[in-house]
Parts: structure tokens; sequence; C-alpha cells
């Protein structure tokens, strides 16, 4: 029976496919697996925005909304409707069809990539074999909408919040690339289902997730940190930056491609929390084997949900940084960082298996984090500001 | 280490998180319509007319003496001043505003025409649920609508109307008497001179 509810929803299709002709079969078979994504990622979405914002409003001594039906949980139509109902303004300098273009893009790009994240056992649109590699290759389209976006504006605030982002999205992506590599290494596969079935078996009680390994869970912080930045939130929310540049590449949208780019954005950081579930936390797999029971898009989804809820306490708490700060962290620490971790996960697979390998590589990448840090905090020091050219 | 600072601000969020479902003291906020905190004494926004006893129309204490309108800064005060005279609260004939109408749209709640006023009839209200679907029409008050009775003028601003109340009454007091002391003198003068003019008793009464 556990079986069966676990496999519902691939023996609906089944069964339904049953009554398809044969040359249909294709195309119906796509838009079967399609759809349930495009209609679940942007109904979580909308529960998303609604708990961010009580999420925070409850961090920082408040009630969030609360207005709009029980709860405030409809807040969400009433947002949908107004940005519906309002003046969609073009800056008359605006490059009409570039402008035009970029939410479409960043929609477009954000639904690509969930095509080979696994939500479930046998739940996945394309195994495809080269899945993670398509992953970061679709996920980069969004540096080109963000771009489109600024650039089509004609607006100073636009531009330079795009190029802020397009500098903090290429310089954090290859950290997040970097980390992911040691999954890759440990899997000898990129496909993403493959690599989940690696981590689904357990030792007794305990899984094998690669986040229960040094190297997995330094992966782990450096793929979250790498994702926060790539989907430009708090504390790495400077291409956006409300309180300097209002919105950044976005600020001429108005009304539905506004809620586009917030679709967009909001999408794209489910599929980087999805792909770091995927890689690290074992996918759709169980913490523990007596739980297996309970079906394996539920526990996709709660560790959906508990990472998302990790961001939103991370937005809660941190300030922006500053862009030198931004830029050190991620050249000066986190790109090293993940470059030792390849080798530490290198050294682990080629030791012996046993308490001699986790002391080693733990003390690699321990020691390695300890004194990247300490070469972050030297260059602090205080010190009258000569201005060469200012003068 | 690196992220201790993180780690701390991260345990603060979180104490606030869950302490606000469990600590109500924590919510600050005042959901408005439902719940309302006590305005202060001094709260102030809108003029309003005060006037005596229960008829609006008998009992105003304005003379439309146009000191208020030439002293408005915003000009926001409008008054037409009456051709005939008609007897104030205390029965003493007076000139009153036919009309007195007042822009809030264009009121900037100086109180200066409050300053101004020597017969205490024009006072700040508190008012402030004003809000209204018609901007022109419906944010200018007419005297109808500024005239509010000297009991709620008590009402809201306790201290200030007791003192103007304390005021008038030794004033009219004072009035009172000094009409009674002329009366007196006239009354004795009669007395002196044999035959008083029977008009004179008229006058006394």
């Amino acid at each position: 029976m556990p079986q069966i509810i676990d496999q519902i929803f691939v023996l609906l299709k089944h069964w339904l496919m049953g009554y398809i002709p044969a040359l249909l079969q294709p195309v119906v078979s796509a838009i079967l697996s399609v759809v349930p994504v495009l209609i679940a990622f942007p109904l979580l979405f909308a529960i998303t925005t609604v708990l961010e914002r009580k999420g925070l409003g409850r961090m920082q001594n408040r009630y969030g909304p609360n207005r709009v039906g029980p709860f405030g949980f409809l807040q969400p139509m009433a947002d949908g409707i107004k940005s519906l109902t309002k003046e969609d303004i073009i800056p008359r300098t605006a490059d009409h069809l570039v402008h035009l273009l970029a939410p479409v893009v960043i929609v477009i790009a954000s639904f690509l990539v969930y095509a080979v994240l696994p939500i479930g056992r046998n739940m996945v649109i394309v195994n495809l074999n080269a899945g993670v590699l398509f992953f970061f290759a679709v996920g980069s389209m969004v540096e080109l909408s963000v771009f489109m976006a600024g650039w089509s504006s004609r607006s100073k605030y636009s531009l330079l919040g795009a190029m802020r982002a397009i500098a903090q999205m290429i310089s954090y992506e290859i950290p997040l690339v970097l980390a992911s590599i040691v999954v890759i290494m440990a899997a000898g596969s990129l496909s993403t289902v493959t690599i989940v079935n690696l981590q689904a078996t357990y030792t007794g009680i305990w899984p094998h997730w690669y986040v229960f390994t040094p190297w997995g869970l330094t992966g782990f912080v450096i793929f979250m940190i790498a994702a926060t930045a790539e989907s430009n939130r708090c504390p790495f929310d400077l291409p956006e930056g409300e309180s300097e540049i209002i919105a950044g590449y976005y600020i001429e949208y108005s009304g539905f491609k506004f809620a586009l780019f917030f679709l967009g954005e909001y999408l794209g950081m489910f599929a980087t929390s999805a792909m770091a579930i995927t890689l690290f936390l074992g996918g759709w797999a169980a913490p523990f084997s007596f739980l297996t029971w309970i079906p394996s898009y539920v526990w996709f989804f709660t560790k959906l949900l508990a990472l998302i809820a990790v961001f939103i306490w991370i937005r809660g708490t941190l300030p922006r940084l500053r862009m030198d700060q931004l830029m050190n962290f991620a050249w000066k620490f986190m790109l090293p960082l993940s470059l030792i971790n390849i080798f530490a996960a290198g050294v682990w697979h080629y030791m012996p298996a046993g308490i001699s390998r986790w002391f080693v590589v733990t003390l690699i990448v321990a020691l390695a984090c300890i004194l990247l840090s300490r070469g972050l905090r030297r260059n602090k020091w205080f010190h009258v500001r000569t201005y060469r050219f200012a003068s | 280490m690196l992220g201790q600072g993180i780690l701390k601000g991260l345990i603060e969020t979180a104490r606030n998180f869950f302490g606000s479902y469990v600590n109500k003291d924590r919510l600050t906020t005042v959901q408005f319509p439902e719940e309302r905190l006590p305005q202060i004494e001094a709260t102030r926004d809108f003029p309003l007319l005060v006037y005596d006893g229960t008829d609006w129309q008998q009992g105003l204490r304005c003379v439309a003496c146009l000191i208020c309108e030439k002293a408005c800064p915003p000009q926001c005060i409008f008054i037409e001043k009456s051709t005939d005279k008609k007897p104030d609260a205390t029965g003493k004939p007076q000139f009153y505003p036919a009309r007195f109408d007042i822009d809030i749209s264009v009121c900037m709640s100086c109180q200066i025409c409050v300053e101004v006023c020597p017969f205490d009839a024009i006072k700040m209200d508190v008012e402030f649920e004003l809000s209204t679907t018609d901007r022109f029409g419906g944010l200018l008050l007419d005297k109808q609508q500024l005239a509010k009775s000297n009991e709620y003028y008590n009402r809201i601003h306790p201290t200030e109307a007791g003192a103007v109340d304390a005021a008038l009454a030794d004033e009219r007091a004072k009035a009172e008497a000094k009409l009674r002391q002329a009366a007196e003198a006239k009354a004795a003068a009669a007395a002196a001179t044999p035959p008083p003019p029977p008009a004179e008793k008229t006058v006394i009464q």
C-alpha cells in the first residue's frame, strides 16, 4: 500500500496514457509531466510570499499580513489581482522588444531547470544523463534576462542594478558549480536521478546523504551561500538594494511584468534549493530507513519548505553586504574553500574507509576554513583614506 | 571564528519569531479599526465651532467678527456676516455668521484661529476619520457640520474647556455686576430727583 501511494501520480499517468492513441502519446506524456510542475511551483510561490511576509514580521515582532482571508492567507490573490490591473508602464526611450522579453526569459529559464529535478521516486520530467550540467547551463540564462532588463530600461538605476547583478551572479556561479562537483565526483554521474538513487540507501537506519560527510557538509554550506547570492536574496540583494537603487534592474517594470520577475526570482530560489536537496540532502529519500513509508514527494517538499524557511530566516537576520565585501567573500573565501573541498573529496575517495579518513578530511576542511577566514579578517585595518584621483 | 555574529543574529531572530507567538507583549502593533489607543488630551486636528445650550443655531458663540478668517494662514475659512442681529446665549443682540465654511483639505491645523478668537467660539476638534468619496464638497465643512456643543468640547478637552467655561462665567458675572451697579446708581439718581422717567425701569429690567 505505501508503494501505491508513493507511486500514485506515476500510476495515474500510466493509466491515462492507456486511453491516448499511440500517435499522440509523446506529446500528451510531456504535457502530463509538465503541467503539474507548472501548477505546483507557482502555487508554492504564492504560499511562500505570504509565509515569508508573516515570518519576517514575526522576526521583527510584528503581525504580518492578516487582513485578507483567514489569517491573511488570501493575500497572494489580492497581490495578483493588483498586479494584473495595474498600468503597464514602458519608458519612452526603452527598447520595447527587449523590455518585454526580459521577464519572459527569466520565467522560462526558471521553469526549464525543473525538467531535471526529481520530485519523487520515478517522478522526473526527463532523466538527462547530463542533468546537473543542464541545470547550471539553463540557470545561467537568468543572468541574461537580468541584463536584458537592466539594459533595455535605459535607466541609470536599472543599469547599475544589472551590472551589480551580473558581477555577483558570475562570481557566485563558480563556487556554486565547484561545490556541486564533489557530489558528481562521489556519484560518478551527472544524472540527478542516479545521484538521488545512490543517496536513497541506508546503513542501519542512517541514510547515505552526501551532507553527512565532511566534504559534503562543506559543499552544502558553500552551495547554499552561493545559491542565496544566485537568487539575489538577502544578504546578497545588492542588485535589488531597495534602499539605494530602489529595485535595481526591474525598477522600470510595473504591473504584471514586475510580478513575472518576482515569480522568476522565487522559482529560481526553489530550483536551487531543490538542486541542493538533490545533490546533498538525498532528494526524495527519507531521513531514516523506518520512515520510508511516507511518500517520496512528501519528503521532497518537506525538505524544500525547510530550506525556504532557512532562506527566510537568513533574510530576516542579516543586513546587506557591501560590494567589496561581497566580491572578497566570493573570490577570497568561497572559491579557495570549494577548491580545497574538491581536494578533500579526492582524499576521501582514495583513503580506506574508517575513522582515519573522517579525521584527515575534517582536518583539511576545518583548517582551510579557519585560515581563509583569518585571511578575510586581516584586511580590516583602519587607516586614513587617500584619494589618488580626486584631490 | 568566522560566522559567530551570524549565529548570534540567527538565534535572536529565532527567539523573536517564537516569542511573538507565546508572549503577546512582544507585539506592539495596535490593530487599528478594532483596537484604538486613547487619544492624548492635547490632540487636535481641525477647528470646530462651540455652541452653548441645546440649539446649535441659537447658541453659537461666534459673532462673525472675521478675525479668524483674516488670521488664517492658508485662508481656509470663509465667513459671511449676517446683516441683522440675533440675541446670543446671554440674550445680548449680536451679529452671527450667515455662512461659516472651513475647507479641511486646505486647513493645516495650526490653531491660529483658536488663538485669535476673542469669544472662545472656535476650538480644535479631535475627529480624524474624515475620509470621503467627494474630495471637494465632502471636505468643505459648513456651519452645521462645524457646530459642536459645549458638552462635546468639555469631553474632548476637559482641562482647556473647564478653564474657558470658568473665564466665560467670570466675565458674565462681571458684566452682570457692572450692569447691576449701573442700575443701582441710576436708581439712586432717580430717587434723588423725584419724578423718575418711566422708561428707565424697562431698561433696568
